[in-house]
């Protein structure tokens, strides 16, 4: 933006406004652009985010890692295990989401969808940013550093084929998918919204 | 059979599924993975600069992603468009939906507008802060982390559902903490 033009070229944009368009459609059709939905998720009530998490993770990365064993990608984009960071971002991160209600795509994506305190959110997200680039320094020094493994995944660390890994995760939310629609089927009524 | 565009809720399975298949054409045609909180930096900074464009510079955070690149580029252009695409999901659906003070909220807190904006932007202050010393949120990390099987984002994923859940707990807790 200094010194270089503000847009990416015309094919790229079209690129992430179509890759957008279809995200905000799915994310607003599972009902993950809902408050209620979100918190209800926190609160153990409606599982319904962490299915839609779970299943675009296994459906994801089986294809993902067929695509890069078949020379079809040539690498993956996995971020820095920066791990004192990861996890203590991670846990601010639930924290203000579970005031919020929203995580930052959901948050956009529901003010399409007509939630005007979502509106708020965002407002906060970019303020937030901001909030973090000044004390970024402070955190490159002293947080970041900390446990520093680089671009780790999980079968790099263990020596283990990712395929191990998909299918244990494959398993394991299968089996608990099919627990959690048995439960929800014997409660009184499913959660609403 | 029902026309699937105006049916208003689809099955989470099915969804989480698209959500899947959107990753395989980003990684196959992008070289991208799905993300969304970078663009917040890029947003921040490039209203800073309106007033503070030295300022801006000169921080190394900024500086990486706003000097000598465009500031709207592919993932600042997705997130824009997850707000049109969201819109036309509703506006398909047929459901007509405009929510100032949710339900659920209102029961605990009260149906105070100016309560629930200010907690709606201080949780968003919070959430961003957090995803960017992690360096991702729930679609850079935990869905397009996930998938790749990264060790910083089966991390980042734990910490926040340990603490999403102990927060909203203990935020709904008691009194006025009906189910909704």
């Amino acid at each position: 933006m200094f010194d270089t033009p503000y847009f990416a070229s015309l094919s790229t944009l079209a690129l992430g406004a179509v890759t957008g368009l279809v995200f905000g459609f799915l994310l607003q059709r599972g009902g993950a652009t809902r408050y209620t939905v979100i918190l209800n998720q926190f609160l153990l009530r409606d599982f319904t985010v962490l299915k839609i998490m779970l299943t675009g993770m296994i459906v994801g990365g089986v294809g993902v890692y067929a695509m890069l064993q078949l020379g079809m990608i040539e690498h993956l984009h996995v971020k820095g295990a920066t791990l004192l960071a990861n996890a203590l971002g991670g846990l601010i991160f639930g924290a203000g989401m579970a005031i919020a209600g929203y995580c930052p795509g959901s948050g956009v994506a529901a003010i399409g969808d007509g939630s005007r305190h979502a509106i708020f959110s965002v407002l906060g997200m970019i303020v937030g940013a901001g909030v973090y680039a000044e004390t970024q320094p402070w955190m490159a020094k002293h947080v970041l550093p900390v446990l520093d493994e680089g671009r780790i995944t999980l079968s790099s660390a263990t020596g283990l084929s990712p395929w191990w890994f998909m299918i244990a995760m494959a398993v394991v939310a299968a089996a608990g998918f099919v627990a959690l629609e048995r439960w929800e089927r014997t409660r009184h009524a499913p959660a609403a919204t | 059979m029902r026309n699937p565009l105006r049916i208003p809720r689809w099955s989470p399975y099915v969804v989480g599924a698209g959500i899947g298949m959107l990753s395989w054409a980003t990684f196959l045609f992008m070289d991208k993975a799905l993300g969304a909180s970078t663009s917040f930096v890029q947003a921040s900074g490039a209203a800073l600069s309106v007033v503070a464009p030295e300022h801006v510079k000169a921080n190394p955070y900024y500086a990486r992603l706003l000097v000598g690149r465009p500031v709207v580029e592919w993932q600042m252009a997705l997130v824009l468009m997850l707000a049109v695409g969201a819109f036309l999901s509703a506006r398909l659906s047929g459901v007509r939906f405009v929510e100032h003070v949710p339900d659920l909220w209102a029961r605990r807190f009260g149906p105070s507008r100016a309560k629930r904006y200010t907690f709606a932007f201080l949780g968003g202050v919070v959430l961003l802060f957090g995803a960017r010393l992690a360096d991702g949120c729930t679609s850079g990390h935990a869905i397009s982390g996930g998938l790749q099987l990264a060790v910083s984002s089966w991390v980042f994923l734990i910490a926040m559902f340990v603490s999403g859940v102990a927060v909203a707990t203990l935020m709904f807790r008691g009194k006025g903490a009906n189910r909704v």
